[in-house]
């Protein structure tokens, strides 16, 4: 292994990783719910009366973050290199995934884990060792 | 205000996912590229959002309302089962093909970035794929 030190971004990833433990606190502390993204949109295909209007909201400001990002800095121009077939099939697997196994990166990977939750930990460990197998698979092996 | 509150937190978060460099695919794929040439940032970003969650989980678990009076919604299940593996599995095979997982999808997807819609509108798919099938769980599913 070697470190692609191009890349490498210590500190913007942390102070980004700060932000998300700040934002994950206040919604725990404040709204008493748990900072899940895959959570807080599964919950809007079983509507339910009093409980669409937060996770709208909460969406809405996701969607516009990256316009009021544009005010203060220059735009994150994502790298995507999978093609439409592989991000269909990508996202048809993070979607049902995530919701089978009640979490993603951010509810079971930062909120989780920072419950010391051992159910969060099992399945942290099973989306980034996959990640990692596909990406070696993807990269190397197929490559 | 609790409304204010929830759009402020997704804009903050969106923010934080954005600085941290989890919006950008390519860089997500270098962090779970461990042959390498590996780029290790993204386990500062977990590190950093842990080091604070930490403390906000330990007080919240002492509480039983938040401080703008809804009660605390933590989760109740300790299950280690089939459901959380295979499904983290199924999730950790996405993330690694495509790069994205579900908040910098939608962040990307709000910068307007057309592969992101895409993957997005997927992902919304697969997830009412689960949630309009899935037969009522044993035990009452609740959301990390």
């Amino acid at each position: 292994m070697t470190i692609d030190w191009q890349h490498f971004t210590p500190w913007a990833s942390l102070a980004g990783g700060l932000i998300l433990g700040l934002a994950s606190a206040a919604f725990i502390l404040l709204n008493g719910r748990v900072l899940g993204i895959s959570g807080i949109l599964g919950g809007l295909f079983k509507p339910a009366k009093g409980d669409m209007g937060w996770r709208l909201a909460f969406v809405a400001g996701l969607l516009v973050a990256p316009t009021v990002w544009a005010l203060f800095a220059a735009p994150v121009v994502p790298r995507i290199e999978a093609g439409w077939p592989l991000l269909i099939l990508a996202g048809l697997l993070v979607g049902w995934g995530t919701r089978y196994g009640s979490g993603c990166t951010s509810g079971h990977g930062v909120c989780g884990l920072s419950r010391l939750s051992p159910r969060s930990l099992v399945a942290t460990a099973s989306f980034m060792g996959a990640g990692f197998a596909t990406v070696a698979i993807v990269r190397h092996l197929l490559a | 205000m609790n409304r204010f509150v929830e759009f402020a937190v997704g804009l903050v978060f969106g923010l934080g996912l954005m600085l941290s460099g989890m919006t950008d695919p390519g860089k997500v794929i270098g962090f779970l590229d461990l042959i390498g040439p590996w780029d290790p940032s993204l386990a500062f970003v977990m590190g950093g959002a842990i080091l604070v969650g930490v403390f906000a989980f330990a007080l919240a678990r002492r509480r039983t309302t938040a401080f703008l009076g809804d009660a605390m919604r933590l989760p109740g299940s300790t299950d280690i089962d089939r459901r959380l593996v295979i499904g983290g599995l199924a999730f950790g095979v996405g993330w690694g093909l495509a790069g994205f997982c579900p908040g910098p999808a939608l962040v990307s997807a709000g910068a307007g970035h057309i592969e992101a819609i895409g993957f997005s509108l997927a992902m919304l798919v697969g997830m009412a794929v689960h949630d309009l099938s899935a037969r009522p769980a044993a035990h009452p599913v609740v959301m990390e």
